[in-house]
């Protein structure tokens, strides 16, 4: 580090020496100019800081200010109005409908009801399934990176975390040319006698599909408690019957590519567990399972916590995959409320319930992250500069 | 592979030894196939897009074209009059413009907000630190249809401006940034403040220069941000002189360019549209890295 070192004799630099009080400073405890102090060349040099450090702060006000606080602001006005995108809404012209938009979604039956119970329903899966995949998966290629007499290890790391680095709408078109229907998958699958599904067109619950291969439920005609009773506008057959092949299409991209990135937190985690630790319980002679169930694993915990509830927290809001591979066909068995609320509002001019859908996800994904943030700090913060 | 040589390698070794050979050699059998599971769909991808359409329908797994062909890269690059041409240097030019703006803004204003952060005093300070970790946590598609409103009411909607301007600053980049500078020692701008410099002197010409790490890890991550970006300017623009990589691929393939599978010219597009950010990650995997696990320490 290049540390220009201590010689302030040059440049008869009174002032500035003097505006230098070498007190740690608390942030807060005395804002510039709140007490006044009898010292007077500190404050001038305190006040100039000031100036300097809104200054510095000033773009980043702007810009969030303008295109984070004030759209949400708005977004807000929007979602209790029937605004068909085409007037100025702020005007006041607009036809106010207060809560309409939300009951439209939560309470009231209706097309907008179903489509939304539909959107969680789907989307719900998807967290179910993502979640755990891409932790374990992430968690496993962590293990076999650090394996430390594994050749290749740093080649596999890179192959591992490239599909995180891509670009979501590239990484989906390759995806749909694997997956369809006479694909590279299912001439894989054939190899081995399997006959693959025509996924991205399949709106089939897997779920109901296992239930119906069991012979347990009739899959075209449920029958029973499950068609009888509803929630939110869905059967309590529809609520259940699974995540549609084509969602599972989904998930699969999204588990191979985050698992990357999840990875390289685990691993950064491994690197931390002290030597000593593992050697210790080596001496002890446990045997590889024991070592990475009683020594660990539980050296992961934090880290593992953080790893679910992030996400938990991005699955939530799977948005280009839908886009570009499905647009939430087929049977809107892969419409989610982020895409929901896109198309309501730039495919049905329907601003207003496109608004409140965001704001619900919104409330949803703030109240994850509340969460998340509240049970580590818990937790001693550590901040780490990985190695 | 592996089977002999296992004193040569001393430092890094394993805390219980290594496993039996038979064992070893299942173990490399499960992790290649693994590793081919990551790899093989980039190879079929950069291998069709040299296949004829109908060669691409037939054999998707055929690792050799039977017929080799350029054709889907002379349309991208409007070589070729052959159907209608997919303007793909346009959004080349638009993704490369937009993501060029967009990484000097925010390792220019993420640096200069981190640094009055963690190091100027200043009146609601612990005030706007506090706004930036919690705009950390709104999700971006929440936005989506809010940042639609402001735009068009401002009237940039379908505009460079409206493009670039939001994406200027980025909470997630101030906090790495804030991070990196209260990790410089106070002394050494005491001694430059010493000498007579002033604050944006001491920023410019001594914190910065030391700050260079955590300055490529924010480039890279920003590059990449804006190069990959999607939904921002799917909903601020409208018009196809706009269009990105992004925006239009995803355009191409969802169907709004025409008919037919087309797979060796979507997926010839995707490989040119990833080829920038894939450079950038193999030269600088290191900073990708940081940020992956930046991105895990926000409090």
């Amino acid at each position: 580090m290049p540390r220009q070192d201590t010689t302030p004799v040059t440049a008869g630099g009174a002032p500035s020496t003097a505006g230098r009080p070498g007190t740690p400073d608390a942030p807060g405890a005395a804002g510039p100019g709140a007490t006044p102090r009898p010292k007077s060349a500190p404050r001038v040099g305190r006040r100039a800081e000031g100036r300097w450090g809104w200054l510095f702060v000033s773009p980043m006000v702007i810009v969030l200010g303008l295109f984070l606080v004030l759209p949400i602001l708005m977004a807000l006005w929007v979602s209790l109005l029937h605004w068909d995108g085409q007037s100025n809404p702020f005007n006041g012209q607009t036809e106010f409908v207060g809560l309409d938009n939300y009951r439209a979604l939560l309470t009231q039956d209706g097309l907008d009801r179903t489509l939304f119970a539909t959107a969680l329903r789907n989307n719900l899966y998807y967290v179910l399934l993502t979640v755990p995949l891409q932790t374990i998966l992430a968690l496993a290629l962590a293990l076999i990176v650090n394996q430390r007499m594994l050749r290749g290890r740093s080649i596999l790391r890179t192959a591992f975390f490239f599909p995180s680095v891509t670009s979501s709408i590239a990484v989906s078109t390759i995806f749909l040319f694997l997956f369809q229907g006479s694909g590279a998958v299912n001439t894989a699958l054939s190899w081995v006698g399997v006959k693959g599904p025509n996924w991205f067109n399949d709106p089939r619950g897997v779920l109901s599909l296992l239930l119906g291969g069991l012979g347990l439920v009739d899959t075209g005609h449920p029958s029973g408690v499950l068609a009888d009773h509803s929630f939110m506008g869905l059967s309590w057959f529809e609520w259940l019957s699974g995540p549609s092949v084509a969602m599972c299409t989904i998930i699969l991209l999204a588990v191979w590519t985050t698992s990357g990135t999840f990875m390289l937190i685990f691993l950064a985690a491994l690197q931390d567990i002290p030597r000593e630790l593992e050697e210790a319980a080596a001496i002890e002679g446990v045997n590889r399972r024991q070592l990475l169930r009683h020594v660990t694993l539980p050296a992961l915990r934090p880290v593992l916590f953080l790893v679910l509830t992030l996400g938990l927290i991005a699955t939530w809001q799977v948005f280009d995959q839908v886009y570009v591979m499905s647009q939430g066909a087929p049977g809107n068995t892969t419409l989610t409320p982020a895409f929901l609320s896109y198309s309501s509002a730039f495919g049905d001019a329907d601003y207003g319930q496109g608004a409140a859908i965001a704001f619900i996800l919104l409330a949803l994904i703030l109240a994850m992250t509340a969460l998340q943030r509240l049970a580590l700090r818990e937790r001693a913060p550590r901040f780490r500069r990985s190695r | 592979m592996s089977t002999q040589n296992s004193a040569v390698r001393s430092p890094g070794r394993p805390v219980l030894g290594r496993f039996a050979p038979p064992l070893r050699i299942l173990g490399y059998a499960a992790v290649i196939a693994l590793g081919l599971l990551y790899v093989v769909p980039f190879v079929l991808q950069l291998v069709t897009g040299f296949k004829t359409d109908p060669d691409a329908a037939a054999h998707p797994l055929g690792l050799i074209p039977t017929t080799p062909t350029t054709a889907a890269y002379q349309r991208l690059f409007g070589l070729s009059q052959a159907g209608e041409g997919v303007p793909f240097l346009r959004w080349l030019g638009n993704s490369a413009f937009v993501a060029v703006v967009v990484t000097a803004g925010r390792v220019l204003f993420d640096s200069m907000a981190g640094y009055a952060l963690a190091r100027l005093r200043f009146r609601g300070r612990g005030v706007l630190f506090a706004f930036v970790l919690s705009v950390m946590a709104v999700p971006g598609v929440a936005l989506l249809i809010p940042k639609f409103l402001v735009l068009n009411t401002f009237g940039l909607f379908d505009t460079y401006t409206g493009m670039i301007l939001p994406l200027l600053v980025d909470a997630a980049g101030i906090f790495i940034m804030k991070q990196f500078f209260e990790s410089i020692p106070r002394e050494v701008e005491e001694a430059a403040r010493v000498d007579g410099a002033g604050v944006f002197r001491i920023f410019w010409s001594v914190v910065l220069p030391m700050a260079r790490p955590a300055l490529l890890t924010l480039t890279v991550l920003s590059f990449q941000g804006s190069w990959n970006e999607f939904t921002h300017f799917l909903v601020a623009t409208q018009s196809s002189r706009y269009e990105t990589l992004t925006t239009g691929l995803a355009r191409l393939v969802s169907g709004g360019l025409g008919g037919g599978t087309q797979y060796p010219l979507k997926l010839a597009a995707a490989l040119l549209a990833t080829l920038p950010v894939a450079a950038l990650f193999f030269c600088f995997q290191r900073y990708f890295v940081q940020g992956a696990n930046a991105g895990a320490v926000k409090e």
